[in-house]
């Protein structure tokens, strides 16, 4: 019982629980900042594993950026809790029982898989990122610029859809 | 006994001396916040020709115990209708984040021996520490938001979306500003930034990063004081604003956290600034020139007999027993730095870097006392149309010039 | 030290949990921010699997999924916006029709 498989259950534990509260909340924010806690966590993981780069900007990107614009837009649209329709009562004695079933299906493919995957360790070395910026610069460099223009399409679709009716300013 | 002692100190060397690190940093940090709000209290008063507290305690050196004991005894009331998770979930994140940006900054070059075990100054140095002090400073903007909203108020929350909108936007231009630097340096630890302009310690001052790269430090300033929500850019928290904006509805020592958050920001940028563009704990002189290794006790000497004179012509009789005490022990420690030179060697990268951070914070302080606010349209579209393409035109130059000379 | 699959299981895990709050919520933004929790699942097998084979391309292929996710989540939530204004609702079952 080595520290680095103290560290990986703690938070693998702070994930999941994160995960439940995402689905038990009644409040979209928090649901929000339960899904803040899933990301630091899962970035905890990438740095066991030696992912630094990746850690970082899962944190500034994800957790910086793509939730903030989350959180303001729970704000701005003032999202109060969940109303409670009514559930089919085959929704709710199936559905959960199902989705347990999806999970351990998963689970039990992992298990079962090949055995080179099962028991090789992980060395947790930390990946350069000198190393990784090289191979995104150079092997990776079309679906880099692709990106690039894939975000200048969502900016300008997101203000155009966003903005408010040129009607109103023309009285 | 003795020999199982030591023997578990050993083995668990890291762990303990990083607890005892990080409870000595915590510590000193908030005692420095503390004489922080009274430094800029003085500083900000004498700007406007008038005195600042001079009543608790000599030269008011005592008011930040008062603020204190009153932050704690305040009433705390918390208002009807809050969502009581966020709103007291909000001021903690806030502090926790500043608080941890502290633990990545290097706060000298060589190593204490201790017990045979070699010591850094500095809790860690992460190899990829300048992206983990972004990391934090991005995951700072849920605590102004969260504080915002959750007080069910309508000033607080639009003071929170405003001030939130601002922190994200200069996030980009803090990052990119600093993208030189890192393109010189080769790497993102702050101990490797220092090292590589020491490289060039023989030239002093010239061998900093400031010169190569001035454009963007005054990016990265700029950035960092829109960021930390201070003078200029502090129009979603001014008084005369939106009430007191994101933090209207917190009081006594919630309010004390955000407070805290602040100022502990404020000494992270300082550092930032010091170490990245100022050379850190390098001294501006050329290393040649060891005769300025007496700089330290040169200060000190004489300004531990300035606070002896001024206590003794001291008003009260508590001033006049306390000030000549501080000043006699400033000045035995001066002292002793000139007797003993291995010390004084040590202290030399302390020494240089805390004089730049002190250096920063009183620009931080000198730019509250004296420049007006910024309008938040007027805020937001320099931000954006003239810091962040100025940025990327200092990353654009820094980067053709590297691949020009070849380094 | 960890052997791989642990990092599988958590993924497995997640992903399910986050098809879980797919199907049984009903706020859009919540529904959203479920199809953000399967994206971070994928990832956490993207990297499990990049340090087993040694070779960096996982990491790269996490860091454009990062993209991606920020891509989709600004239109989405642009389309959000625009489904409250319309429609002065946040509940997914009154925007299952065409008609207003």
């Amino acid at each position: 019982m080595n520290v680095p498989l103290i560290v990986f259950f703690a938070l693998a534990v702070i994930a999941v629980l994160g995960a439940i509260s995402l689905i038990l909340q009644k409040h979209p924010i928090h649901s929000a900042l339960s899904l803040i806690v899933v990301m630091v966590a899962l970035a905890g993981l990438y740095l066991l594993m030696g992912a630094e780069f990746v850690a970082a900007v899962q944190i500034i990107v994800y957790g910086g950026a793509i939730m903030v614009l989350f959180v303001f837009v729970i704000m701005l649209l003032n999202a109060g809790t969940e109303e409670r329709t009514n559930f089919s009562s085959l929704a709710k004695f199936a559905g959960l029982p199902l989705a347990v079933a999806l999970m351990g299906c998963l689970a039990a493919a992992v298990y079962s898989s090949n055995e080179q995957v099962q028991t090789v360790a992980q060395s947790g070395a930390p990946a350069p990122t000198k190393a990784l910026s090289a191979q995104l610069f150079q092997e990776f460099v079309y679906p880099f610029e692709l990106t690039s223009f894939l975000i200048l399409v969502a900016i300008v679709g997101a203000m155009v859809l966003a903005q408010r009716d040129r009607k109103e300013s023309h009285l | 006994m003795i020999d199982t002692l030591t023997q578990k100190l050993n083995e668990h060397w890291d762990l303990i001396i990083s607890l005892v690190k990080i409870g000595l940093l915590v510590f000193i940090v908030l005692t420095v916040n503390a004489y922080l709000t009274w430094f800029e209290r003085k500083v900000v008063a004498h700007m406007q020709s008038r005195w600042g507290p001079h009543r608790v305690g000599p030269h008011g050196l005592l008011q930040p115990a008062a603020d204190g004991l009153k932050f704690l005894l305040k009433e705390d009331p918390t208002p009807n209708g809050v969502d009581k998770f966020t709103y007291y979930l909000a001021p903690l994140m806030a502090l926790a984040l500043a608080l941890t940006s502290i633990a990545i900054i290097p706060f000298g070059p060589d190593p204490i021996v201790i017990f045979g075990h070699k010591v850094y100054l500095g809790i860690v140095d992460l190899n990829i520490g300048l992206l983990a002090l972004f990391a934090i400073t991005a995951l700072s903007v849920y605590g102004v938001a969260l504080a915002g909203w959750s007080s069910n108020s309508k000033y607080p929350l639009l003071g929170g979306l405003r001030s939130s909108a601002q922190m994200v936007s200069y996030e980009l231009a803090l990052t990119m500003s600093v993208v030189g630097v890192l393109l010189m340096a080769g790497s993102f630890s702050l101990r490797d930034i220092v090292n590589v302009q020491a490289l060039h310690a023989d030239r002093g001052i010239f061998g900093w990063n400031i010169f190569p790269q001035i454009l963007g430090f005054l990016c990265f300033f700029t950035a960092a004081v829109a960021e930390t929500n201070r003078v200029p850019f502090d129009l979603p928290e001014a008084e005369s604003e939106l009430v007191a904006g994101f933090h209207t509805e917190y009081s006594s020592f919630k309010f004390a956290m955000f407070f805290i958050a602040e100022y502990t920001s404020m000494i992270t940028v300082s550092s930032l600034c010091a170490i990245m563009f100022f050379g850190g704990w390098l001294s501006p002189f050329p290393t040649t020139w060891t005769f300025t290794h007496y700089l330290p006790s040169l200060i000190l000497i004489p300004f531990g007999l300035f606070v002896i004179w001024d206590g003794i012509r001291y008003e009260t009789i508590f001033g006049r027993i306390i000030l000549p005490g501080v000043g006699t022990v400033i000045t035995i420690l001066g002292a002793l730095l000139i007797a003993f030179p291995i010390v004084n060697e040590f202290i030399q990268g302390p020494f240089w870097l805390l004089s730049k951070i002190f250096i920063f914070l009183f620009i931080y302080v000198w730019m509250r006392g004296t420049l007006p606010r910024f309008r938040y349209d007027q805020l937001m579209s320099f931000g954006w149309k003239l810091l962040l393409p100025v940025s990327l035109a200092n990353v654009v130059i820094t980067a053709t010039v590297i691949m020009l000379r070849g380094h | 030290m960890i052997p791989t699959n642990y990092y599988l299981i958590l993924s497995a895990i997640l992903f399910g949990l986050g098809v879980v709050a797919f199907i049984f919520r009903r706020n859009i933004i919540t529904i959203f921010m479920s199809i953000e929790l399967m994206l971070n699942a994928v990832n956490l097998a993207f990297v499990a699997f990049s340090q087993v084979w040694n070779h960096l391309s996982g990491q790269v292929f996490v860091l454009f999924v990062i993209v991606v996710a920020a891509a989709e989540a600004a239109v989405g939530l642009g389309i959000i916006i625009l489904i409250q204004r319309n429609r002065q609702s946040l509940n997914v079952e009154r925007v299952d029709q065409l008609k207003l």
